[in-house]
């Protein structure tokens, strides 16, 4: 087995006319963990879909654990997969959205139990064992007979964290998962990924928290305008940022 | 003065009627589901312009004339333009067209509630599109399509009263030939409420409960 | 398709008269069913709510069973079924008492809705800070109240608009039954009948309108209540 987990090759992803990502490449070894900063509009956030195929490449390839995510080769030709195939690939990944995307009907333990019931066909009472462990994770475990609606966010949240790692997943992916949360809530959502950081896990996490991102990542990438620009160690990036774009961010960052 | 033999005679006949009452408003549903759904799909997901506004053109116009008013523009108004419709084909066709009107904006509120986010969540934990629809989608939008739903049929049972208007063998059709025969006029509408009654009530109740079981869950 | 409007052209003059004082009556008996709905409506919901057990049980009985019977059996129930117990009502006071009391069970089932939507926490501060229970219902629940009942009512009043057509079957003079006694005067249905649904569309589109614009407005302002 290959050290490297993810490897993104030469991605372009294209809305129409406007180029969002111009040709991005990166790897990820197991174990790694990876945060993107950048300004909002830099395309990191498409990046981060493309990598379980929510957001399809308009040119380039994604490999987990050396096989083709979402394609395959047939002779020459890279073509795109079944459904099936790809949804297979998805259950590998795990992901957190900025918007919790919890699902309403459904309560807490219903939402982490039913990947692992109906995705992999696991019993439903080792589903809902299995979920249970999973809250016990994110400090949930109070309140797995709640519907969404009556959690806060960064509860929701944590659920959300819970029914990926439900999946028993290779890889998370973390699409600014503070983003959308009051800041009273941040920290409680920060401190169950960090965690999750510490057991080894590995994981791309897309953030606007700087702090964190240092705290936790392996190495830090900056992307601007659909490229990345550089990257690097974060004491690097964040203390000797190489580019002009990196240091005008960070400055701008923090005098804020 | 209360014949009870009478009654059950009454009773009886007007049975009759509602049958052809319940086989009107199942037909009438079911045209007005697909062409409800077809035309909240439309409105939701289409990006043709011109489609959208025939739809939303469709929707106004259905919802803005009464329903007396277009059964006989299709019964009598086709017949005069040489289609002669059977007076329950009519009826169903009728109260089918404008139920989809109805309907168009029920199951477009369904499909609008779903967040696009909530199918993504369930493809990244590797669901199928179908599976995704079948566990994610489709459970939340019955939930809040039926209770609206219910309370549509209801208002339908009860709307078929006026195709008697062209003749069509419903309850009130029958009523009111008995009542020509008999001049029993108020048992006979008596009975014919109370029918009504006993046909929508348990469906009031079904409605009822969804609308309950729909608040507990929001 | 000329040909088909050539006939308008050679009969408006002549139904036009005819259609006008219709449009009249059709508006009229509208407006009587729905003031007598919207007041009916309104004792049915309080009493609903009522601590007085018959009361009550009257007035959720009868929105239950009425909500379960077509206008049209009401409306014949009013006009020809009373006739055997001496009650003698003209088309009109049948067709309007008919829908007023047929609409009153759903103007009911709004009042209520729009009675619990103002949670009870409010009053109690209003009643907390030294208003009177009628000034915490004057200033507080009814403001708030009247926000999520008014689309509604407005759809109420194109329902009862549209609804008024069934009164032509008890030959109340209205829209609809000028219309039925044109299109068999001249042999026209497909004529007549489009121009009178034209003519429902026009009373009710601007109506329809409305209630679209109350219920944007309303549902903006409305989220601070809630």
């Amino acid at each position: 087995m290959s050290d490297i987990l993810l490897r993104i090759e030469d991605v372009i992803k294209s809305f129409d006319e406007l180029e969002v990502l111009k040709g991005i490449s990166l790897e990820l070894k197991r174990g790694e963990k990876i945060a993107i900063i950048g300004p909002s509009g830099s395309g990191k956030s498409t990046l981060l879909r493309t990598i379980n195929y929510l957001e399809i490449p308009t040119s380039g390839h994604i490999y987990l654990d050396g096989e083709l995510v979402g394609e395959k080769q047939v002779e020459e030709k890279f073509v795109r997969t079944s459904e099936k195939m790809l949804a297979r690939f998805r259950a590998q990944i795990g992901m957190v959205f900025q918007g919790f995307y919890l699902w309403p009907h459904l309560n807490a333990i219903e939402n982490v139990a039913i990947g692992p019931q109906k995705v992999r066909g696991i019993s439903k009472e080792k589903a809902f064992a299995l979920a249970e462990e999973m809250l016990a994770k994110v400090h949930l475990d109070h309140k797995i007979k709640e519907y969404p609606e009556r959690l806060s966010g960064g509860q929701q949240q944590r659920v959300a964290i819970a029914r990926a790692l439900a999946q028993e997943p290779k890889l998370m992916l973390f699409d600014e998962p503070t983003s959308a949360l009051d800041p009273e809530l941040v920290g409680e959502v920060l401190k169950v990924i960090h965690e999750l950081a510490d057991e080894g896990r590995s994981m791309v996490l897309v953030t606007h928290e700087i702090g964190f991102a240092r705290e936790v990542a392996d190495v830090v990438y900056f992307m601007d305008e659909g490229v990345i620009v550089e990257y690097g160690p974060p004491e690097q990036v964040f203390e000797k940022p190489r580019q002009t774009r990196t240091k005008a961010f960070l400055s701008q960052l923090f005098s804020h | 003065m209360f014949d009870l033999a009478q009654t059950i005679y009454f009773s009886k006949v007007l049975m009759i009627g509602a049958v052809m009452t319940v086989k009107i408003t199942f037909g009438a549903l079911i045209i007005a589901i697909i062409v409800g759904f077809i035309m909240a799909a439309i409105r939701t997901y289409s990006k043709i312009r011109l489609l959208e506004i025939m739809v939303n053109i469709y929707v106004e116009i259905f919802r803005g004339i009464p329903p007396l008013a277009q059964l006989f523009i299709i019964y009598f108004g086709l017949a005069y333009a040489g289609v002669k419709l059977e007076p329950a084909t009519a009826a169903v066709l009728g109260l089918g067209l404008i139920g989809g009107a109805m309907l168009t904006e029920v199951f477009r509120s369904g499909l609008n509630a779903l967040h696009f986010g909530q199918r993504e969540a369930a493809l990244a934990i590797g669901m199928t599109p179908m599976m995704a629809l079948r566990y994610i989608i489709f459970p939340q939008a019955t939930r809040i399509t039926l209770p609206p739903l219910g309370s549509y049929a209801i208002g339908l049972l009860k709307d078929t009263s006026i195709v008697s208007a062209i003749a069509a063998p419903e309850i009130m059709f029958y009523a009111r030939n008995l009542v020509t025969s008999t001049f029993q006029t108020t048992l006979i509408y008596i009975l014919a409420a109370l029918l009504y009654f006993i046909l929508s009530f348990p469906l009031a109740r079904v409605v009822d409960r969804l609308e309950r079981k729909q608040r507990a869950w929001t | 398709m000329i040909e088909f409007f050539k006939l308008y052209y050679e009969h408006l003059p002549a139904w036009w008269p005819q259609i006008v004082p219709a449009i009249g009556n059709t508006i009229g008996l509208t407006a009587g069913a729905y003031m007598l709905a919207v007041v009916l409506g309104l004792i049915l919901a309080v009493g609903k709510t009522s601590k007085i057990g018959p009361f009550r049980w009257f007035c959720t009985g009868y929105i239950e069973v009425v909500r379960g019977i077509p206008s049209l059996a009401i409306l014949f129930l009013l006009y020809f079924g009373l006739v055997p117990l001496g009650i003698v009502l003209d088309a009109f006071t049948a067709g309007f008492i008919g829908l007023g009391l047929s609409g009153s069970a759903y103007i009911a089932e709004v009042f209520r809705a729009g009675l619990e939507a103002v949670h009870k926490g409010q009053r109690e501060a209003a009643l907390a800070v030294g208003m009177t229970p009628f000034a915490s219902f004057r200033y507080i629940t009814l403001p708030q109240a009247i926000r999520v009942v008014l689309p509604p009512l407005l759809n109420m009043l194109i329902m009862l608009l549209k609804d008024s057509s069934i009164c032509s079957l008890i030959s109340t003079p209205e829209l609809m039954l000028r219309a039925k006694d044109l299109a068999s005067e001249y042999f026209l249905p497909m004529h007549v009948y489009l121009l009178i649904g034209v003519l429902y569309f026009a009373l009710a589109f601007p109506l329809s309108l409305l209630a679209k614009m109350v219920q944007k407005r309303m549902s903006s302002s409305r989220r601070v209540t809630e």
